[in-house]
């Protein structure tokens, strides 16, 4: 006859297993804790390093090789519209300038002003650009690997993102990878404000990967289409960096008083190639900042002097305006009436004056053009025709 | 002249596979998981390592060999998201044991019995991650979202049917 353990062999071994692994869960989890926001495995970082070691080197690898064939096919076989996106690059890197030199003042006021406030501005300072060669493989975690770590001088909670946009911020750093924690992550969180009503709130990441700001009440400044940008409050992001923007709110149910406001990312979170992670931050403007800061100021400095030198030399609008009117009612209502005057002619005359060039059935084929003075009065005073009594 | 015989039906369903199956074909799923959603970001909807997790217990047809397998894979899968280890752990063990139990009962070389079986095991994969956030981690957050599972589990089904056929060739008679 079997024994207990023998006749119930297979689910006492699945029961083991699982018990053991709840034994595990639990021991990775604080006891203090209140809700998922809290560390979530990072004392086991050994069996993380181990799974990730094995797994992430060969998505690098894969990532590396794929991007060489791409840059191959893009830099070398397929230069279809090169030409004319070069050329379209060129005229938007002249209009940013333009903008730049306009906006150079507003700017140089902005940075006096938190000057006299004491205002302690973080402007970023140094970064590193790294590849997105993984993903987590799972839509409940939202998470990234890069190519980069504590070798490159990443470390954990730095802030990742895009030109576009904020991307989130570093979890866990290994020597040579590293995770992101995007912000529609559940586990994300970052301190935003509304650039409209200068709004604060905490932006967090929801289940089907959608970004919310949950903690404010209803509020009528706060409209679809609001930009939202980091606030600087959470110490993880640099103020000021671009979020997104508002795309609807609602009310929740599940938060009641507190509304559901979703955010439209700035950077696209799921096509991400290439990303920046802040490795420095610091209160003064930048080397780099203060030399363009520079430049655009001096830009518009030139554009303002060359405004002024213009608007000089052009005559005035009212510059013949009648001002000898024996009533001021009659010669008010000569100059509404009067035609308008005709420009007064060249001192030299050459084939583009008006009226230089002869009438076509006197040219003839082959025969220079001879520029010839129109038929005109010497007082250019006398073109100007008589009012209608 | 010996002659290899089979004791019982258990013995004439088990496959085995080669060592270097057993270890490479998960890790490959795994890395296929962790870069397909790069590419395609609708692909995270897809869970790979459960596909292979079933396909190993349906051809093992161990309970026990199935719950490790289960286990081991769903703790790599674990590893490479920010949930503590055991979560995807605990589930695939439990589907992994489901698995190699049933394949004594149905017929499962059969397409359509494969699908079957693999949506099924899809959505209760999705239930006892529920179950585990929700119980064990205490994660309010984790919501159920119904159709979001049943998109998942049918998505499962149909990446199955390929992934079992190119499976099946490494497929050795016995253990």
């Amino acid at each position: 006859m079997d024994s207990f353990f023998t006749r119930f062999k297979n689910p006492l071994v699945l029961i083991a297993i699982v018990l053991m692994q709840v034994i595990v869960l639990a021991m990775q989890l604080p006891a203090r804790t209140a809700g998922f926001d809290s560390h979530d495995g990072h004392n086991v970082t050994m069996l993380r390093r181990w799974t990730v070691s094995l797994v992430i080197p060969v998505a690098g690898v894969a990532h590396s090789t794929s991007l060489h064939v791409s840059n191959v096919w893009h830099d070398y076989i397929d230069l279809r519209h090169v030409r004319e996106d070069n050329a379209r690059l060129r005229q938007d890197v002249a209009r940013l300038r333009e903008e730049q030199a306009a906006f150079a003042e507003d700017a140089a006021q902005g940075r006096r002003l938190q000057q006299l406030l004491a205002f302690k501005q973080q402007y970023i300072s140094s970064t590193v650009a790294a590849q997105v060669i993984g993903t987590s493989g799972s839509d409940r975690s939202r998470m990234l690997y890069l190519d980069k770590g504590l070798a490159d001088g990443l470390k954990p909670e730095q802030p990742v993102i895009t030109p576009d946009g904020v991307v989130g911020k570093l979890r866990d750093v290994f020597p040579h990878n590293a995770q992101v924690l995007l912000i529609n992550d559940v586990t994300s969180g970052a301190g935003v404000i509304l650039e409209g009503s200068r709004i604060r709130g905490i932006l967090r990441g929801t289940p089907d990967g959608q970004v919310q700001i949950n903690n404010l009440t209803a509020d009528s400044r706060i409209r679809p289409g609001d930009t939202v940008v980091t606030s600087g409050g959470d110490m993880v992001y640099p103020r000021g960096l671009p979020v997104g923007q508002v795309v609807s709110i609602k009310s929740d149910p599940q938060h009641q008083p507190y509304t559901a406001i979703t955010i439209k990312t700035a950077a696209n979170l799921s096509r991400l190639e290439e990303v920046l992670v802040i490795t420095g931050t610091q209160s003064t403007l930048p080397t780099a900042l203060q030399q363009d800061a520079e430049a655009a100021a001096a830009t518009a400095e030139a554009n303002q002097r060359a405004a002024d030198v213009i608007a000089e030399r052009l005559p005035g609008l009212h510059q013949d305006a009648p001002q000898e009117g024996a009533n001021g009612n009659d010669s008010a209502a000569a100059v509404d009436n009067a035609p308008p005057p005709k420009p007064t002619p060249a001192r030299h005359m050459d084939r583009y004056s008006p009226g230089a060039t002869p009438p076509a059935d006197a040219l003839q084929p082959g025969v220079p053009v001879t520029p010839t003075a129109p038929a005109q009065s010497a007082d250019p005073k006398t073109d100007v025709a008589e009012p209608h009594p | 002249m010996a002659e290899h015989s089979y004791t019982s039906r258990q013995e004439l369903d088990q496959y085995g596979f080669h060592p270097a199956v057993t270890l490479l074909a998960p890790l490959a799923f795994l890395l296929l998981q962790a870069m397909l959603p790069k590419v395609f970001p609708v692909l995270a909807v897809l869970d790979l390592p459960l596909v292979v997790t079933i396909f190993f217990a349906l051809a093992r047809r161990n309970p026990i060999s199935g719950a490790v397998t289960g286990t081991l894979i769903g703790l790599l899968q674990d590893g490479l998201t920010n949930h503590p280890f055991g979560v995807f752990g605990i589930a695939k063990a439990i589907v992994g044991y489901c698995a190699a139990s049933i394949g004594f009962v149905v017929d499962v070389e059969n397409v359509s019995i494969r699908v079957a079986l693999t949506f099924g095991f899809s959505l209760l994969q999705s239930l006892l991650l529920y179950m585990v956030h929700h119980l064990l981690l205490g994660d309010g957050t984790y919501a159920a979202q119904l159709l979001h599972e049943l998109l998942r589990a049918a998505v499962n089904s149909i990446v199955a049917v390929p992934v079992f056929f190119v499976l099946d060739r490494f497929k050795t008679r016995g253990d």
